[in-house]
């Protein structure tokens, strides 16, 4: 299958793929084939699965709208979409950063190991869900259901969250600035510490997110769930 | 899975491209209901006739006897006109009347529609083949809906393909499942609504036309389906001057908005969208769960 992809690369800095001349599989071959440069995608036109899987200190601009799971499983990549993303932005990404412009849809970060995700606009549903290590700083609002079971890692959000933020969590950290609409099962509101503002002003920072550290509020596991109880058997 | 599109022009100038747009957010979606498709389209309206549009069940219909016959029936003007395996009544009688008429006498076919405005075309096999053969590229109007089908609670038949009708000038599709559709089913056969199919959108469809009859508005019906409907589902409701779309609380199945000077539309996903013109410019977002939207001429 490593096919005549490797021909279409004239130069890994600054080239410009033009999606509506080049297959989706030839291009994201084209970017498995190399780990270093600056790539530019036009026509994305709501595409799927663009930019998966790399692993390479490369960045990628892609100029337009996506459609699900973009920049999956990014490792050391830059992975910039001026336009929203579709479900499962940047799913299981282990490391790098990933910048949507826009909005993204459900699932955005979802099971991420490491890296940076960065949403400007909103995220919606099950944001962060599973989280295992990645950071992600959401600039707008996320939908329902945001950080369900997850485990490691920090989900920022500057604007508000829906209903069951944080549902059955283990230990990652969630600070939000706006309104959370409901907690879910075992997630409570904890103490900002200092090294919880160090943290957070080091994420806003990453992110060029001017925002104040006092003005979040901190969530975490109450850890009531971690083993089965029979007197929580409701709350499964 | 299952994609659905819907499309509603703010900008009359564009309702003789209405077919050709719509066409072209559905052939996106081919690949997320490779079955079956269908659609349906708000186009010109007569005073006084009420349009039926039916679809033999695979073997020849005699159109033009049935017209006489429904016509001699129901003491009305009929008139029909055929398009591939569809047929579209318009009589000057009660469209509920000839409808009725229509399922009970005339078993080799499936009414799909009623009213002043819609006409429901739908079949089985390739989307794209489906859409170039009932020639939805050269169709006009108002607003649009259309359905791209991957069965998954009942079988793969002309019939079971949306949209399904509603009531006057109402249709509904969906992309999910219901869980208590069987139930539900036998609530509203008990207060006179008919079935065509096993299909648990169907049941959808006939629950909001049964609200509606009974006073609610589409945004009521709508509102008391997320109480009554259990399962998944991003449903468009078309109707006669616009159309709404709702999700269901979980909101697992997709759905995106987008909205220009000239149009709105709703698609399963963005890459619907972006063939129309001026789609990258648009304000684009993500329907909330268990929230109406809705557009209408008369709004």
């Amino acid at each position: 299958m490593a096919s005549s992809s490797a021909s279409h690369i004239v130069s890994t800095r600054n080239s410009v793929i033009d999606l509506a001349q080049m297959k989706l599989r030839e291009v994201n071959q084209l970017l498995h084939d190399t780990d270093h440069g600056d790539f530019l995608i036009r026509n994305s036109r709501g595409a799927h699965s663009l930019a998966c899987g790399l692993d390479g200190d490369m960045s990628v601009t892609i100029d337009g709208h996506v459609g699900y799971y973009c920049a999956g499983m990014n490792k050391r990549a830059s992975v910039t979409v001026n336009g929203n993303a579709g479900t499962g932005l940047a799913e299981n990404m282990m490391s790098g950063r990933v910048h949507v412009k826009g909005d993204a849809s459900q699932s955005a970060g979802a099971t991420g190991c490491g890296g940076l995700l960065i949403v400007d606009g909103n995220a919606s549903a099950r944001c962060g869900i599973a989280l295992r290590g990645l950071d992600i700083v959401v600039k707008g609002s996320v939908g329902h259901m945001s950080a369900f079971m997850a485990q490691a890692g920090n989900l920022v959000v500057l604007g508000d969250t829906g209903d069951a933020l944080g549902d059955s969590l283990y230990e990652a950290r969630l600070f939000v600035r706006g309104a959370v609409k409901s907690l879910g099962a075992d997630c409570v509101q904890k103490e900002m510490r200092d090294e919880h503002k160090i943290a957070l002003r080091k994420l806003l920072d990453a992110t060029g997110a001017n925002a104040d550290v006092s003005e979040f509020r901190r969530y975490g596991s109450a850890r009531n769930l971690y083993h089965f109880h029979v007197d929580n058997a409701g709350q499964y | 899975m299952c994609g659905i599109v819907g499309l509603f022009l703010k900008n009359q100038s564009l309702q003789g491209d209405l077919g050709r747009l719509t066409s072209l957010m559905l052939r996106e979606l081919c690949d997320r209901g490779p079955d079956s498709a269908g659609f349906a389209v708000y186009g010109a309206e007569t005073t006084g006739a009420t349009k039926i549009c039916m679809v033999n069940r695979g073997g020849a219909v005699d159109w033009h006897a049935v017209a006489r016959q429904l016509g001699a029936a129901t003491g009305a003007d009929v008139s029909v006109e055929t398009v591939e395996d569809h047929a579209i009544f318009r009589t000057s009688g009660a469209g509920d009347t000839a409808r009725k008429w229509l399922i009970d006498n005339v078993p080799a076919a499936y009414v799909l529609s009623q009213g002043q405005s819609i006409e429901i075309f739908k079949g089985v096999g390739d989307p794209a083949a489906i859409v170039t053969r009932l020639d939805l590229e050269h169709r006009s109007g108002t607003h649009a809906i259309g359905h791209t089908r991957m069965a998954t609670e009942s079988a793969v038949t002309v019939a079971g393909s949306h949209p399904f009708s509603t009531g006057d000038d109402t249709c509904l599709v969906h992309n999910g499942s219901l869980s208590n559709h069987n139930r539900l089913r036998e609530q509203l056969m008990r207060r006179g609504e008919r079935f065509q199919t096993e299909n648990d959108s169907e049941v959808a469809a006939a629950y909001l036309a049964s609200r509606m009859r009974a006073g609610d508005t589409l945004e009521g019906a709508l509102t008391n389906g997320l109480r009554d409907l259990d399962g998944f589902y991003t449903f468009v409701v078309g109707t006669r001057d616009g159309f709404a779309v709702i999700r269901d609380p979980v909101a697992c199945k997709p759905a995106v908005i987008a909205e220009t000077d000239d149009w709105v539309a709703m698609a399963s996903e963005y890459r619907a969208i972006a063939p129309l013109p001026g789609a990258a410019q648009a304000r684009i977002w993500e329907p909330a769960p268990a929230t109406v939207y809705a557009w209408s001429r008369a709004a």
